[in-house]
């Protein structure tokens, strides 16, 4: 029998302890909007459609002049739904819609996330970008490719399938051509796209999966205007906010007589808790900013939990109880039984540039220039703060410091808004300062996992029981109660309720089922309603304390086994994909079990990111101080497979990023609090990896399958990092982290130093 | 007051506590210098004074009358990169971008004063810098190649170009 494989698991909400069954469903073709992963298929889309749905983010936005436009002059403009947050994604779209278009990848005019003139692609979330808005551009853009030869054939007189598309123009046999520009009429464009497209095949590539210099590099380098932070608009007043000192903090009465004398402050704006200040100069600012922040009282409430207790708080404050998987049933076979414990702390997003945005109200609309996610739930939450219709809010991405997940971006473009609609006319450019970012960002949920499991005589796990207590990841906008402004000012708008809601896409669940072969299986998620602190989506949401608990544990019942770490994953696993990056990683990091000199240890982790998105495997060695406690880490080799590889050097980019920011969380990463006040507040009080902790070496090996589905891979190495790490400590010194990070003052307690 | 940014004098009207960071992104429009943290803590600020690696955040204007400020602007164009740029371009080393200028910034410093400098030396020199999408390998990639372009550049016939 065999594991339990998306999309054959039915799921079902229980109630807590009455065990009622309150909902049940199958899993359907289209998820539910949850985790900013909006209408996206159950199944990776395939490349050539084989069903009447439309692949990737057709589906939602049928019309091929919503995604491609093609002007007299033969110039190609391609919109796409989804931000570049510094994934690489203006280039590797560029590189998808050439491919079919036959156009050189610089020549097109992208346009991304804009709600006046993009389509609605939700949220740029879960490694989604390429996989649903590639698919739909992909496919568009043959579907124009066939059009305009269709039309060229008319005008050249020549069969349709004898003229080719090369290089903006259609082509004959007897090399007579005609321009795009010639051939495209008004409205011709506007047409829903076909279930089926006409696409290349992949030995015909001339820029799907080759070399592609990053588009927006230059510019970064050399001072470019890139990022929010740098629109400089006439007439704009620099704003900031003061923030309440703790959560559920009140403002008393203050007089802002003294603030508003100060030099070149034009307003200071309170509305309920939402306190600001806006100046002609950026400094002028952040002076009044700290006179007001002087100036201000709060009532402060201390109603956060003793972090020392997190794992009890979490057990305790379980609000419902839900089955994320359910197989076989028999929890009594097999010779010997091993249970573990594992703890996640709250993880900060720690954006390097604080949150900003500039909006401005001009003629009764509000446009917003942000670096959200989502541009269409933004202007959503934005436009029911405001009491403003939706038709006169634009969001426009912009692009910011990399997000990795909902940090402060979104409340600092309601922030801009809310101040911009006090002063009309004026475009408001708001900067969070550095402990506003640590602060009030959302945080990565801590979570709480507890696995049992039993081998049988031969070596071979035989029941798996799991079980993850965490808040939902899931807080974005959507509605204003979302938004810190929208929950600060005076008419303030509640959060909304948190909602357990469990999908093949994931969410404190994602990566809960392990994708070896269990036959009897039972995995729950305990969940927790009431947030201590406020949380929502960090890269790889549950996936990255899912997979730290399966993947060490995996280790740990191999070591019981006394089998070899990667040879007991491929005892448990049948997926050939899955085998085949397994075994790359360990082939090309020379895999052995030859002992080791004394405190360097080797340690393997897998995952199957959401498990329907890209396979990695990573194997990695350390050395581990047991005076200091400090982790050493001289190489890591990862093999990754996400389908068909567009843009290798951004995947192994991401890929690279991937494994060293999971090692900063790994190591070094814990929110602080006390009983009232967040104390993580700066980068001394919640420290991250400096370059004196970066791997020696750090390999990518990708495995390519041209012609395959994309398969989303920009977190995929979240998980698997963290349990390769503690196997390798474990490797290395015998004694195993269940609690990260692993700091060294906790690597020294649990080697008893 | 006067301050001379990248070989050029510009007359500054702002209160001689602003730090540095707000004339050169605001008074200058100079893109490249990046606010982090305001702290000193991460880098993303860092420009060059009299050759020197500081944080511009932290540093008020009224000490910087007279010294020499250069910053990625200086370094090249998009149309003509300098060495320190055209490294980072050739290595990809960015994802957001956003503490790349600083890292290229205090990486300038380095190189200018020990065009030798030891890779172990890069590594120490760039811990004041923090970058959060993991792109860490690639910079210490570029700023290699940099020592290489910049010894390439120095050996070259003087074009004024390319010199950094």
């Amino acid at each position: 029998m065999t594991a339990p494989r998306f999309p054959n698991v039915t799921r079902r909400n229980l109630l807590l302890g009455t065990g009622a069954l309150v909902v049940s469903f199958s899993l359907k073709d289209h998820a539910f909007a949850q985790e900013g992963e909006l209408n996206v298929p159950a199944k990776p889309p395939e490349p050539v459609a084989a069903g009447p749905k439309l692949p990737g983010s057709l589906a939602d936005t049928p019309s091929l002049d919503a995604w491609i436009r093609i002007d007299a002059d033969s110039s190609v403009t391609v919109y796409t739904g989804k931000a570049e947050l510094g994934q690489g994604t203006k280039t590797s779209l560029r590189q998808i819609a050439a491919e079919e278009l036959e156009v050189p990848p610089a020549s097109i005019n992208l346009i991304t996330a804009d709600t006046a003139i993009t389509p609605d692609e939700g949220f740029t979330a879960g490694s989604q970008t390429v996989q649903n808005s590639g698919t739909a551009i992909r496919n568009a853009a043959a579907q124009v490719r066939e059009i305009l030869i269709q039309q060229a054939s008319g005008k050249l007189q020549v069969p349709a399938d004898r003229l080719k598309a090369q290089n903006g123009r259609i082509v004959g046999p007897d090399g007579n051509s005609i321009g795009y520009g010639e051939v495209v009429m008004t409205d011709m464009l506007h047409v829903d796209a076909q279930p089926k497209s006409k696409l290349k095949s992949p030995d015909a590539y001339e820029y799907i999966g080759k070399p592609f210099a990053r588009v927006d590099i230059p510019a970064k380098v050399t001072g470019g205007a890139a990022y929010v932070q740098d629109m400089r608009l006439p007439g704009m007043l620099h704003a900031r906010v003061v923030r309440p000192p703790s959560w559920f903090a009140t403002l008393k009465d203050i007089d802002t007589a003294t603030i508003k004398a100060m030099p070149g402050v034009v307003a200071v704006i309170r509305d309920g808790n939402f306190l600001a200040v806006a100046a002609e100069k950026e400094f002028q600012a952040v002076q009044a900013m700290r006179a007001l922040t002087g100036l201000a009282e709060w009532e402060e409430k201390p109603r956060l939990p003793n972090e020392q207790d997190l794992p009890a708080v979490l057990q305790k404050s379980e609000s419902e109880q839900g089955v994320v998987a359910e197989a076989g049933g028999d929890f009594t076979g097999g010779v010997k039984t091993f249970s573990a414990q594992f703890m996640r702390p709250y993880q900060m997003h720690a954006s390097i540039g604080p949150s900003c945005s500039v909006a401005h109200l001009d003629n009764g609309t509000m446009t917003v220039w942000t670096h959200t996610q989502g541009v269409y739930p933004d202007r959503k939450a934005i436009a029911q703060m405001l009491g403003m219709p939706l038709d006169k809010v634009r969001c426009i991405h912009t692009e910011g410091s990399g997000c990795y997940g909902h940090n402060g971006a979104d409340d600092a473009a309601g922030d801009a808004a809310l101040i911009a609609r006090a002063l009309p006319g004026r475009p408001i450019k708001v900067q969070w300062m550095r402990d506003q970012e640590h602060l009030w960002e959302p945080y990565g949920p801590a979570m709480l996992t507890k696995v049992s499991a039993s081998l049988d005589a031969s070596g071979k796990v035989v029941n798996w029981k799991y079980d993850l207590w965490s808040n939902t990841h899931s807080a974005r906008p959507g509605s204003a109660g979302a938004l810190l402004p929208g929950q600060l000012m005076a008419s303030g708008y509640p959060p909304d309720k948190p909602v357990m809601s469990i999908t093949p896409l994931g969410n404190g669940d994602r990566n809960a089922i392990p994708l070896y072969s269990i036959p009897n299986m039972r995995v729950l998620w305990h969940f927790v309603a009431d947030m201590p602190v406020r949380v929502s989506s960090l890269r790889g949401l549950g996936a990255y304390a899912n997979v730290f608990s399966i993947e060490s544990f995996m280790d740990q019942l191999a070591k019981e086994a006394g089998a070899d770490p990667v040879e007991f994953r491929l005892r448990h696993m049948e997926d050939p994909r899955a085998r085949k990056v397994i075994t790359t990683a360990a082939e090309a990091s020379n895999w052995s079990n030859e002992p080791m000199p004394e405190g360097r240890g080797r340690g393997f982790a897998f995952a199957k990111y959401k498990n329907h998105a890209a396979y990695l495997a990573l194997a990695m060695e350390i050395d581990v101080d047991k005076e200091t406690g400090k982790i050493r880490i001289p190489r890591i080799v990862s093999a990754v497979d996400c389908g068909e590889a567009v843009a290798p050097d951004s995947i192994r980019n991401q890929t690279e990023g991937g494994i060293i920011q999971s090692l900063s969380w790994t190591m070094y990463e814990e929110v602080n609090f006390d009983n009232t006040r967040i104390t993580s507040s700066d980068w001394s009080t919640y420290p991250i990896l400096r370059f004196s902790a970066v791997p020696g070496s750090l390999d990518v090996h990708i495995v390519d399958n041209p012609g395959s589905p994309y398969l989303g891979v920009a977190e995929a190495a979240q998980g698997p990092t963290s349990a390769a790490l503690a196997n390798a400590i474990a490797n290395a010194t015998g004694k195993r982290l269940y609690n990260l990070p692993f700091s060294p003052a906790r690597v020294k307690a649990t080697l008893g130093v | 007051m006067k301050l001379n940014v990248n070989g050029s004098t510009h007359e500054v009207d702002a209160d001689p506590a602003t730090p540095l960071l707000y004339v050169l992104r605001n008074d200058l429009e100079l893109n490249a210098a990046k606010f982090g943290c305001g702290l000193g803590q991460c880098g993303a600020c860092t420009v060059m004074v009299d050759g020197k690696a500081i944080f511009s955040c932290l540093t008020p204007i009224l000490l910087l009358e007279g010294r020499e400020i250069k910053t990625v602007e200086g370094l090249g164009t998009i149309d003509s990169p300098g060495p320190m740029q055209q490294a980072f371009i050739e290595e990809q080393a960015a994802q957001c971008g956003y503490c790349i200028p600083g890292m290229m910034m205090r990486a300038q410093a380095l190189l200018q004063s020990k065009p030798d400098a030891s890779d172990a030396e890069i590594q120490v020199t760039l811990e004041p810098n923090l970058c959060r999408c993991g792109t860490h390998m690639r910079i210490l990639k570029a700023v290699k190649r940099a020592r290489e372009l910049m010894k390439t550049a120095a050996m070259a016939p003087a074009s004024g170009e390319r010199k950094v």
